[in-house]
């Protein structure tokens, strides 16, 4: 008998049936290949992130021993980097001002007047518009809303290029990234906090803006803190519809350039491996990755400081 | 009478006078007005896109579109024959990298790993990190590891291919690890209870009940990849070749690659051919699409 193993051995194999092995010491080292391999696998996805951190870093450090820090965040110059923060801040903050009541909108009409029937319908609608390649919605600023939407039907003066037409496709494309993730966020509070406002006598319009909203903030703020990453790392439809040239200005009737349409248009572009305008574009790109990386901690924490939990 | 009790006859009374409750006084209908509105947009906005892309390709829905290659002589027969091809060879090879990596990275943290362990939720961490990082940054990522295996022109499938599975590998396991999960516990106990080691309960009974979920997610994630430039652009891929892909080492380029360079040019036909291919574009991704949902809607178990 094996009793004193330890308490969580649980019963010893065999026992009682005097001359069958005991399994559980049995060496499997075909098992632990497959583990290793396994382990392996998942150890590919740290090796992903230190891969890029890695793979940019060379060429970034190439970069600033050619460009001093102060060129590269300047306003102007062939390196200046500040323009494109510029324009990839302008086309976030028109996607948001479109994509937050829409998406919010449609989130609380799916968790709380939608019937269970319409809302298994209704809610992979609305996902569709993220299944819409990116080059599409590109293509769809330039040829119908600049020229269609903008110049004819609203008559605004808007170049060939605009920050206005690329804000408002990247909104709608992210519109099922903040509708999907509130709609989780409102559905999770719980029922005797609705029923709770209804027996005061308020209506569902009140209870929804008053009761429910308010105690899935933690989860609305997160969801569109996401769609805020993804529109500061979308590339097609701002490198196609925001413009091809840097561009510091307030006015988004303007062409302005990102940072990912300028990551597109270099690497698009014939730049020798090695060259100080090849170098940065990892320099764009190493940028770009942390303000991602920071607006995502961002939203974790978030959502563990406020969360509520009923 | 309390006055709550009051309020709440009166309530009742006039909803019962007036057949209305209170959900139909102005203030809500304007509300519940733009939550449709909300809803509804975007189901517009799609209808609008789809529509008046189609009217313009209209006049290029022939033969000539899927089967030539791209001219720039002759505009009005211009085809995507290469960026077809090119994009299906993308996918193939796309999932053949990030499938096995993504299912076993997702069964080793769902059956193997202690979720305990500090190294086990570094993991988590950085899958949630990875699932966010912008396209185009994997697109430097393929580069860099391209020049590591000591190719020089990474415009080839092989390296689409790395930036795509780069991308997709942190859906697939999300996805993964979701249709694992779902499969009861019981299911393992019954299995471990019979003797079979972990590996045995998992390979032969947890994973043949999740392979529809798993299946559902990587068709998914793999439509996602389908209608990606942004990484194929840094990668280096060509916005136009004229011949089809012969093997991993074949120069190649995508559909979206072939859109994306059609929209700088100026003539008209370009554009009207770029028109027709976003419509081929997106049938191709609605497939992949239907395809996920038949395969959810027929295998899926639910326990």
């Amino acid at each position: 008998m094996s009793s004193t193993a330890g308490i969580d051995a649980g019963p010893p194999s065999g026992a009682g049936l005097p001359g069958v092995p005991d399994l559980g010491r049995k060496s499997r080292p075909g098992e632990s290949v497959i583990r290793a391999v396994l382990t392996m696998s998942a150890l590919v996805s740290v090796v992903v992130t230190a891969g890029i951190i890695l793979a940019l870093i060379q060429p970034v450090i190439d970069f600033f021993r050619d460009v001093p820090i102060g060129d590269f965040f300047a306003t102007e110059g062939t390196y200046a980097v500040l323009p494109l923060i510029a324009g990839t801040a302008m086309t976030t903050v028109i996607a948001l001002i479109v994509a937050v009541p829409l998406g919010l909108g449609a989130a609380m009409y799916l968790s709380e007047y939608a019937s269970k029937r319409a809302r298994k319908v209704l809610k992979p609608t609305v996902e569709l518009l993220a299944g819409v390649p990116s080059v599409v919605y590109g293509f769809f600023a330039l040829s119908f809303v600049t020229p269609t939407l903008l110049q004819d039907l609203l008559s605004l003066e808007v170049g060939f290029t605009n920050a206005l037409a690329a804000g408002i496709v990247l909104g709608v494309m992210i519109i099922p990234t903040v509708a999907s993730l509130s709609e989780d966020a409102l559905t999770a509070v719980p029922q005797a906090m609705r029923q709770g406002s209804l027996a005061m006598g308020a209506n569902r319009a009140q209870t929804t803006l008053r009761v429910v909203l308010p105690a899935a903030l933690s989860g609305v703020a997160a969801a569109i803190v996401l769609g805020m990453s993804r529109a500061v790392g979308e590339t097609m439809i701002v490198a196609l519809a925001a413009g091809a040239q840097k561009n510091l200005t307030l006015d988004p009737r303007e062409g302005m350039q990102t940072m990912t349409g300028f990551i597109a248009q270099t690497a698009g572009g014939e730049n020798p491996v090695g060259s100080t305008s090849y170098n940065a574009l990892f320099a764009v790109g190493m940028l770009l990755f942390v303000i991602t990386l920071v607006i995502n901690i961002f939203s974790i924490a978030f959502v563990r400081r406020f969360r509520q939990v009923y | 009478m309390s006055i709550a009790s009051t309020t709440a006859r009166d309530i009742t009374a006039s909803t019962l006078a007036t057949g209305r409750s209170k959900d139909r006084n102005v203030g809500s209908l304007v509300f519940l007005g733009l939550l449709w509105f909300s809803l509804f947009f975007g189901v517009m906005v799609l209808l609008v896109l789809i529509v008046s892309t189609a009217l313009d390709g209209a006049s290029r829905f022939d033969s000539a579109l899927i089967t030539e290659y791209s001219s720039r002589i002759s505009p009005e027969s211009t085809g995507f024959r290469a960026g077809i091809l090119g994009s299906l060879w993308l996918m193939v090879f796309t999932a053949l990298l990030a499938v096995p990596i993504g299912i076993g990275a997702a069964l080793y943290l769902e059956e193997f790993a202690n979720g305990e362990r500090w190294w086990n939720r570094l993991i988590e961490v950085n899958l949630q990190n990875l699932a966010a990082v912008p396209s185009i940054v994997y697109g430097l990522l393929a580069v860099a590891v391209m020049a590591l295996m000591g190719f020089e022109n990474t415009g080839i499938v092989l390296g689409g291919a790395v930036a795509l599975a780069l991308l997709i590998l942190p859906v697939v396991i999300i996805t993964t690890r979701e249709a694992v999960r779902a499969v009861p516990r019981d299911i393992r106990d019954g299995s471990l209870a019979l003797g079979a080691t972990v590996w045995q309960t998992t390979w032969r009974q947890t994973l043949p009940s999740a392979v529809p979920g798993i299946a559902t997610g990587t068709i998914l994630g793999l439509s996602r990849a389908m209608g990606e430039a942004a990484p194929l652009i840094v990668v280096g891929l060509a916005g136009s070749v004229r011949f089809d892909p012969t093997g991993l080492f074949s120069e190649i380029t995508a559909l979206p690659m072939q859109i994306y360079s059609l929209t700088s040019q100026s003539q008209e036909e370009f554009q009207t051919a770029a028109s027709a291919a976003i419509i081929v574009l997106l049938v191709m991704i609605l497939g992949l699409n239907a395809l996920a949902i038949f395969i959810r809607n027929k295998f899926q178990r639910t326990w």
